[in-house]
């Protein structure tokens, strides 16, 4: 138990960081010349400020009673709005069930993601359409998923990439290891983004690796870079750089972004059991949201009318995806029947006749 | 109409498969250069290229996870996997990905992969490599199941199974790959997912599958020398479970005999004898009998002999519905 949890948290010589949590512009060897417009930067706002007021609207409504559950992903905007910008129309985006700032950067109505919390569906949205695959529970699966999407765009001869997201505690499993063999060898055109939020569930990042995350990709054979997750300046030029680097044909990337899960693991959680409230604080002090306002305000690059049109954007925001979650439809029980096959099974079909003919033996017996 | 093995039927199977779409993939350990352990892909990367038939790293959750990665990209992966017992590493993807993405998806995302084992005992093998794990995946909602019993329904049936939309788990008897019949390539093929009568009689109905077809032929010839004329059915599609035939047939014979290499405990022929009991009960002369391999791990082979159904316990499970 002498292992420190932080050990390779802190900041270290090659963790890339271009924006510090007092909000000042910092350099790193190999990015000088990285710059972002004004607009950029308001644009990464934005987008901090409308994800985290959905975040909070999903932990709201699931206290009202209106989702199952909801797993939070305050604290770590930077990271997913970073890459998420990052990404090309063409490029492909496989998810955990926490990555809601990279579904809003592809465009994914938030109200599919409320959807599947509430359990009217596992995910609504097009993947094809949308080049964002459904959410994926079981830790890891969906680094496969991703590496066999990315040799499929090899065989294509396209010039597009996959972001393939995952977190420290999947960095154990078996198909996430696999999936980087896989990668290697085949030499895809996949980026790894792995958001190490230093908590699985209660159990910290010690517990899941002995050397640091990023390090792990030089014994697959390609590259690892650690970057402030809570930078989204460090994140968006790491992983710009990395998608680039897989489109043109040099193979996949490991991105290990540092951040922090500031709140549960979900909304069954209760992380006072595991972590004390000083580490919580020492990372609030790190707040990805807060050094870009610090920098837009300091460089004059926003004004008090930019903060408080993204803040009632925010609100009509929560607001409509609120209403409309509420009023999403309940799918009714014939629903489970739909789509298990493409062919129709008889047996299935079989079931499916008995088991509305039962239903339709209670029509009309209550008013 | 020619003479062909098993094994060879498949291939050629695989081959028209590859032949008739440039999106069919074959992935697997050793289903290059080698040509497969049992050789069912010989000469198919040498005509169709490494990109085309994979030789894959050794782990056989990645075989499955990245087939479903090619999947949602347009192909249709088809995944060797070498032996039945190493099917289990990558058991998640095929119970949690493959058999759920259509559903999860509400058809968005079809899964049109085929993964092949060779399944079954009788070759004398060590440990892991005799197994008949049909149940788990035929108990899987979302799977299809099947297996091919002779050359000219592997060859038809792995076709067929490429072309499904839906994700297929296919079986083949290990034991009988170099086994020849005639394979006319020009017929028209049965139906996937459709149990077939190989042999009509009116005394008994004798229902199995994959490797267990011969045996029970062979022990259908024997009866006859006992004066009990056997009707055998090959079931071929284990999911869904085609067994209008098995019905017709037991109403006429009023006697069944399940037979299987998989243990007892829990199997398919638990469920056909629950489902030919709910539609047979008033035409049955005998409670369904089940020859099986036992509640145990699979034996060390100089044991497996009596672990696998046999021509003597077939007959004596056939004999004994006559007992009622």
């Amino acid at each position: 138990m002498t292992v420190d949890s932080m050990a390779s948290t802190r900041p270290r010589g090659d963790c890339v960081q271009l924006l510090t949590p007092e909000g000042e512009r910092v350099t790193h060897p190999g990015y000088e010349d990285v710059d972002f417009s004004p607009e950029q930067v308001r644009g990464f706002y934005r987008d901090f400020v409308l994800v985290r007021r959905i975040d909070t609207e999903g932990t709201a409504l699931q206290r009202q009673g209106e989702l199952g559950i909801w797993a939070s992903l305050l604290g770590q905007e930077a990271a997913q709005v970073g890459s998420g910008r990052a990404l090309e129309p063409g490029d492909f985006v496989f998810p955990t069930y926490r990555e809601h700032g990279v579904a809003w950067c592809r465009g994914i109505d938030p109200v599919n993601l409320l959807g599947l919390f509430r359990g009217v569906d596992h995910g609504a949205w097009d993947p094809a359409e949308m080049n964002f695959g459904l959410y994926t529970i079981v830790i890891g699966a969906q680094s496969l998923h991703a590496t066999g999407y990315a040799m499929g765009m090899q065989r294509d001869g396209a010039e597009d990439a996959v972001l393939a997201y995952f977190g420290d505690g999947a960095s154990a499993q078996g198909d996430v290891n696999e999936a980087f063999i896989w990668a290697g060898v085949f030499n895809a055109p996949i980026v790894f983004f792995c958001q190490n939020n230093q908590w699985a569930i209660s159990v910290p990042l010690a517990r899941q690796t002995r050397a640091p995350l990023y390090q792990r990709a030089q014994g697959f054979g390609f590259p690892g870079v650690q970057v402030d997750g809570n930078d989204v300046f460090a994140v968006h030029e790491v992983t710009k750089r990395a998608l680039r680097g897989a489109r043109e044909g040099n193979g996949p990337t490991l991105i290990e972004a540092v951040t922090y899960r500031m709140g549960p693991h979900t909304t069954t959680d209760d992380p006072t059991r595991y972590r004390i409230a000083s580490e919580v604080e020492e990372w609030r002090l790190k707040d990805p949201i807060e050094r870009v306002r610090v920098y837009l305000a300091r460089n004059g690059l926003a004004d008090q009318a930019f903060f408080d049109s993204v803040d009632e954007e925010a609100n009509d925001l929560a607001a409509s995806i609120r209403k409309r979650c509420i009023e999403l439809p309940d799918p009714g029980p014939m629903r489970m029947f739909q789509q298990v096959y493409a062919e129709p099974s008889p047996t299935l079909e079989r079931e499916r006749a008995e088991y509305e003919e039962y239903l339709a033996g209670f029509e009309g017996s209550h008013a | 109409m020619s003479k062909v093995t098993l094994g060879k039927a498949l291939n050629l199977g695989l081959r028209k498969a590859l032949e008739d779409d440039p999106k069919v993939l074959i992935m697997g350990e050793d289903v290059g250069r080698l040509g497969g352990v049992f050789r069912v892909t010989d000469g198919l990367q040498k005509d169709f290229g490494e990109d085309r038939v994979i030789d894959t790293p050794l782990a056989e959750s990645g075989i499955i996870g990245t087939a479903v990665g090619l999947a949602m990209r347009g192909y249709r992966p088809i995944c060797e996997i070498q032996f039945d017992g190493f099917v289990f590493p990558g058991f998640d993807q095929i119970v949690n990905q493959v058999a759920k993405l259509r559903y999860r998806s509400q058809g968005r995302v079809p899964m049109p992969i085929v993964i092949r084992i060779p399944f079954g005992g009788g070759i004398g093998a060590v440990e892991h490599h005799s197994e008949s794990p049909e149940t788990y995946f035929a108990h899987t909602a979302g799977l299809k199941v099947v297996a091919c019993s002779n050359p000219t329904d592997a060859y038809w049936m792995i076709q067929q199974a490429v072309s499904s939309d839906d994700p297929i788990v296919f079986f083949e008897p290990k034991r009988r790959y170099h086994e020849k019949a005639d394979l006319d390539e020009e017929a028209n093929p049965y139906p996937l997912h459709a149990a077939r009568v190989l042999r009509s009689g009116g005394d008994v109905t004798v229902l199995t599958w994959g490797p267990s077809v011969k045996t029970c032929m062979d022990a259908a010839d024997a009866a006859r020398e006992d004066g009990h004329e056997v009707e055998l059915i090959d079931l071929r599609s284990l999911s869904p479970m085609d067994l209008d035939p098995v019905y017709a047939s037991v109403e006429r014979t009023g006697r069944l005999v399940v037979v299987h290499e998989s243990p007892r405990t829990a199997s398919l022929s638990a469920e056909v004898s629950a489902l030919v009991t709910e539609r047979c009960f008033y035409h049955l002369e005998a409670p369904v009998q089940r020859v099986t391999g036992f509640d145990v791990p699979y034996p060390p082979a100089r044991v497996e002999d009596g672990f696998l159904p046999d021509l003597d316990r077939v007959l004596a499970a056939v004999d004994h519905t006559f007992e009622f």
